[in-house]
């Protein structure tokens, strides 16, 4: 077994594991992280994302070995104050149904707007075009972003900040 | 899923320490990049290496850089770098272009253009944008360096020209020196996961000389020369009779789960002539 230390949602954490490990499984069962899940493990339909170092990434094609070092955040380390502005937006626009895809969804935005305030709609599609949705047809969660997105324009163009 | 076959992981800090690990496990060994294609290659048990050999540690593959007129591009550069350097969207965009048609932004942030070009499959999209320029894969072993240009690198269908005790340090682009527009071309069922039906790339210089690559339309990504020497020195207005058939000529696409043979033929039309109006018009707006 080799030991990995890596920074989990703010924490730091030393683990064993096997080279084979993959990190999706690692997350869901040595540390207990549900959010990620696990839809197709083969990189296409990005249920299992996680931020690695700031960037949306496939757990599933992910080994846990290659994280150490690193710094990784879940759903479970974005709402660890309270639920984000995302996750809010996804509430109020009723955007799920199974919500399997939820959190790879609320992974991908949160990525999306942290490096953009203000996407445009086109922008979002891209931005979540890896995401798959058996239920929702993807209009409610695309609105959510967008509403989100006009919010911030609307906040920046009156006192020139911007909101995440 | 737990992964049934058992490997040694490695990860170098230095150069010299890889290449000595691949010399000693030749095939058996797997360098590993970005791991979109590897990891579920070994789950799905198309390959079972003894050992992995993680390259992430090693600092030359995570140079992007300008050397004398050409562009660096080390293994380890992520298509999401690709996208998001101003040195490549200035100096050769259709490599930003045809990165940003690539799976999904958490693949790409992951999945490195050395990754895709050695993965070799004829749908690659990196290898049209490659292609049209001039491209040198440069690797490493113990015994020294080797420069393989992009079209002998592609040998057949998931095979390159890398020998078994080599490693891939990355590509370097030569920066074209007159004026020209480019274009990527994919043709894709919908966008964020699809691998190419069709794809073609072209770059077209100020003095009407053409450049056009095929991928995912015969068994490995190559340029189409006929294309090329008939356009060369010509006005484009659009495809005639004449050019059709020669670009039917260089295609041999086959019919499988994404697309026909006969639609991917059709398309090959339609994509060569859409991207040769929009290089022009790129050219033109510049
Ligand atoms: S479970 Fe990882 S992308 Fe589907
Ligand atoms: S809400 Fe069910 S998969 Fe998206």
């Amino acid at each position: 077994m080799n030991k990995i230390t890596f920074i989990i949602n703010g924490e730091k954490r030393s683990i064993y594991v096997e080279p084979n490990d993959v990190l999706l499984d690692v997350l869901r069962d040595k540390l207990g992280l549900k959010s990620p899940k696990c839809g197709c493990e083969r990189g296409d339909c990005g249920a299992c994302s996680v931020l690695l170092n700031g960037k949306s990434v496939r757990s599933c094609l992910v080994f846990a070995i290659e994280v150490d070092g690193c710094e990784i955040e879940t759903v479970e380390g974005i709402s660890q104050n309270g639920l984000s502005v995302v996750q809010e937006a996804f509430i109020e626009m009723n955007s799920f149904q199974c919500g399997f895809c939820a959190p790879g969804v609320v992974i991908a935005t949160t990525e999306l707007l942290r490096k953009n305030s203000t996407p445009t709609k086109e922008e979002i599609k891209e931005a979540l075009a890896g995401n798959l949705c058996r239920c929702t047809g993807y209009t409610p969660i695309l609105e959510a972003v967008e509403k989100i997105s006009h919010h911030n324009k609307h906040n920046s163009d009156n006192t020139g900040g911007t909101n995440e | 899923m737990v992964v049934a076959h058992d490997f040694l992981y490695q990860k170098p800090s230095t150069l010299l320490d890889a290449l000595k690990l691949r010399a000693q496990y030749g095939e058996k060994c797997s360098l590993l990049a970005g791991g979109t294609d590897l990891v579920v290659n070994i789950k799905e048990r198309r390959i079972s290496p003894d050992i992995v050999i993680d390259i992430k540690g090693i600092p030359e593959f995570s140079i992007l850089e300008e050397r004398d007129g050409s562009i660096f591009i080390g293994s380890a550069i992520t298509f999401t770098e690709l996208i998001e350097s101003p040195l490549i969207k200035s100096r050769v965009p259709i490599i930003a272009e045809s990165a940003h048609t690539v799976a999904s932004v958490g693949v790409r942030n992951r999945a490195t253009l050395v990754g895709n070009i050695c993965s070799a499959v004829p749908s690659l999209d990196s290898a049209p944008a490659l292609l049209v320029y001039k491209t040198d894969v440069v690797v490493e072993s113990v015994d020294g360096k080797r420069i393989i240009p992009i079209d002998k690198w592609f040998v057949a269908p998931k095979k390159t020209a890398l020998q078994n005790n080599e490693i891939v340090l990355g590509v370097l682009v030569e920066i074209p020196n007159s004026e020209n527009g480019t274009a990527y071309m994919k043709l894709g069922r919908y966008s964020g996961e699809d691998l190419a039906q069709a794809g073609v790339g072209i770059m077209i210089s100020k003095n009407l000389e053409y450049k056009i690559a095929f991928c995912a339309v015969g068994p490995v990504p190559r340029r189409a020369l006929k294309v090329e020497a008939f356009l060369n020195g010509k006005e484009f207005s659009s495809i005639t009779n004449e050019l059709s058939e020669i670009i039917q000529s260089e295609i041999s696409p086959i019919t499988d789960i994404r697309a026909s043979k006969e639609y991917r033929r059709h398309m090959v039309d339609v994509l060569v002539e859409r991207g040769i109006k929009l290089a022009l018009s790129r050219l033109q707006g510049e």
